[in-house]
């Protein structure tokens, strides 16, 4: 996997708090290839966002990082110092949270702030920052830039203040680009705005998206590949296609078919019982297997590794060739039920 | 639902004074919910979907137009009769964390409902009838001692339902309660409000800016538009027949899972956003973004009218837009103007 951009392997991640530590991360391993998306899926608390800031050192104060590596254009992320990092951040990876008013200075023009990363990474001087911070705002869909360019964030709605922020990520054109839930607060209709212009951008400075999200319209849409994420372990790992076609971990599956689309009726939903729970220990089993309908004594005793199930396609589970063999079952059974 | 209605609005309108100017939050708004009925409510923020929501439970004062509840004109109680009826209308909201008080168990929580609608006899019987409510919406009676922050948030937002119910209501409306929830856990708390709907007979307003979720769990549907109602018509005529170019684009805005990645079809936006109340646009307010706009469009104004039996819709081309449908030119981007701009 020489050509990949970015190659985590094994990471860990604790949190210290007050009645003991959580387990957030536990050994998750992910790769991103040169210009393609990755979508990270999972629900809260379930290391989604914690592992993609623990490769760009932002976990800090009572988080640590305590285990793997991350290797990024041949350096391991995980290993520079503090200084070394920051110039990456923000020049070779860009980043986009879900709440743009907590990652934009309110004090600040919006102009100015799209400029400050480009001079603060020497990408180019004032001169050049400016122009580039007005071609940036007419990319991003924010109409008339030179007036914008003085308007402070709390001008801005929702949806411009994602578009503005996104400049401020991709204005020294990085190899890639973290979205950690970037459509999550915004109204429908704009998040596929948002969408569209990241894959326009993507296409243009041709980078790569790691984007998180929770819901599976917006993953199964956008990514070229998907990994599920629960309890800080990498549950399943496969190409769109093999995602739609034939997923194959109890719990994706049961994520699933909790999505609720447009003409989605009540009795084709199936909500997965239970709660995702925080890991207080490192995992000494499978930690779905309490929420899981296909879970034996062996779940119950030993962590399923991440294992390839066919080209491409890896699922950590122990019983993943029957769960895909009655999924398949299931679905002929829901197709011959409708035809009559 | 030949009955009468528990529920009439009658062209409600809601005004708020903004910076010395008046914003239209809810204008004219008429609908009838039957018993035991949900009317959903859809629309993006600033649609007036959630102040029309208060309005009807009059925890906001209709400015124009009346609202019949039971067949008594709430805006003719007086504040203790409101205080008494209050205990047949309830509202569960999006955030539970924030509807609840910090420094008050859960189990207290519930019982104040009880104790200050005076209902639920004695201290034990109403400890007792706590534990009761905690265990139909799912929670462990240990619930009883916690505090809403030691919860999830589907645990808060059962606890919310859970004190909604206390006081036995008849109409609960229910505002965003599972947008702020993993998706999970969305569908239980989905499969909960159905269930007690069917136990309790309750009626439900049920408010989102998801028009999947609000298909799947209502009746009757308004499409919500600058505080008009743009759309109105069954959960079924909606989906199969969209009429208005704006609930088409609201269809088309919640990505469906592909059912092969061969199929996957590039995404289309669409353009601009919902326009600041306080200026709403001249002539039909979703003309900037409506890829069907005609000249006519930008001076007169379309008023709700019949488009099919029981379904309609306020746009000049409802006819028009309802044979594209929502995967045909009308729902977006055939004007290269507003592609151009998207």
């Amino acid at each position: 996997m020489a050509d990949e951009l970015l190659c985590v392997e094994d990471l860990h991640t604790e949190f210290w708090r007050g009645d003991g530590t959580v387990y957030a991360v536990n050994g998750a391993s992910f790769s991103v290839a040169p210009g393609e998306t990755l979508g990270i899926v999972g629900e809260s608390g379930s290391g989604k966002s914690v592992s993609v800031l623990s490769i760009v050192g932002l976990v800090r104060g009572n988080g640590q990082v305590t285990g793997g590596t991350a290797k990024f254009m041949g350096k391991d992320l995980l290993k520079l110092r503090r200084r070394q990092l920051e110039d990456i951040r923000g020049r070779d990876i860009g980043m986009i949270f879900q709440d743009p008013m907590s990652s934009l200075n309110p004090t600040m023009r919006i102009g100015d702030q799209i400029m400050e990363g480009m001079l603060s990474h020497q990408y180019t001087n004032r001169k050049g920052a400016f122009n580039r911070t007005l071609q940036l705002l007419d990319e991003v869909g924010i109409p008339e830039g030179r007036a914008r360019f003085r308007s402070y964030p709390h001008e801005f709605s929702g949806g411009m203040r994602q578009r503005a922020m996104i400049a401020m990520a991709v204005a020294c054109e990085p190899q890639l680009l973290i979205a950690d839930e970037p459509t999550t607060a915004l109204d429908v209709t704009v998040q596929t705005q948002i969408l569209v212009l990241l894959q326009e951008l993507q296409q243009k400075q041709r980078m790569s998206i790691v984007l998180i999200t929770h819901d599976f319209g917006v993953a199964t849409n956008v990514c070229d590949r998907i990994i599920v994420m629960y309890a800080g372990k990498v549950m399943e790992s496969a190409s769109v296609a093999e995602f739609i076609a034939r997923p194959a971990h109890p719990y994706t599956i049961g994520l699933k078919r909790s999505v609720i689309e447009v003409g989605t009726q009540a009795h084709q939903l199936k909500a997965v019982p239970g709660v995702a729970t925080t890991l207080m220990a490192p995992p000494h089993n499978c930690p779905f297997a309490d929420r899981c309908q296909f879970v034996t004594d062996r779940c119950r005793a030993e962590v399923p590794e991440l294992r390839p199930l066919s080209e491409g396609h890896y699922v950590a589970c122990h019983r993943a060739e029957e769960v895909l063999a009655e999924a398949g079952a299931t679905a002929v059974e829901g197709a011959t039920a409708d035809v009559r | 639902m030949s009955d009468e209605p528990i529920l009439k609005a009658e062209a409600v309108s809601k005004y708020f004074k903004v910076q010395g100017r008046t914003l239209r939050a809810v204008e004219r708004v008429s609908f009838e919910l039957g018993a035991g009925q949900t009317l959903g409510l859809v629309g993006e923020s600033g649609s007036g979907k959630s102040t029309l929501g208060r309005v009807v439970l009059r925890l906001l004062e209709a400015d124009e137009g009346k609202v019949v509840f039971q067949g008594q004109d709430l805006a003719k109680l007086s504040g203790r009769e409101l205080r008494l009826r209050r205990r047949d209308m309830q509202i569960i909201f999006q955030d539970p964390l924030a509807s609840l008080n910090p420094r008050m168990t859960v189990g207290a929580a519930i019982e104040d409902a009880m104790v200050v609608q005076k209902i639920g006899g004695s201290a034990a019987e109403r400890r007792q009838r706590t534990r009761e409510l905690l265990e139909r919406v799912g929670l462990p009676v240990s619930a009883a001692e916690a505090y809403p922050f030691e919860l999830s948030g589907g645990q808060q937002q059962r606890v919310g339902i859970a004190r909604a119910l206390s006081v036995g209501p008849k109409l609960v409306v229910c505002d965003e309660p599972i947008s702020a929830l993993d998706v999970s856990v969305q569908v239980q708390i989905i499969e909960l409000l159905r269930e007690l709907q069917k136990e309790l007979g309750i009626t439900y307003i049920f408010i989102s800016h998801n028009l999947g979720v609000v298909q799947l769990l209502s009746d009757t549907v308004l499409v919500l538009y600058l505080g008009e109602v743009v759309e109105r018509a069954s959960a079924e005529g909606l989906f199969q027949r969209p009429a208005h170019p704006y609930t088409q684009a609201l269809m088309r805005s919640v990505l469906k899972v592909p059912e092969a990645a061969e199929k996957r079809v590039p995404l289309v936006a669409l353009p601009g956003e919902i326009p600041s109340p306080l200026s709403p646009p001249a002539g039909c307010p979703y003309h900037p973004r409506c890829p069907l706009a005609a000249d006519r469009c930008r001076v007169e104004k379309p008023e709700l009218r019949m488009v099919s039996d029981g379904h309609m819709a306020a746009c000049h081309f409802a006819e028009e837009a309802a044979i594209g449908g929502v995967n045909g030119a009308a729902a977006f981007g055939a004007s290269p103007e507003l592609a151009a701009s998207s």
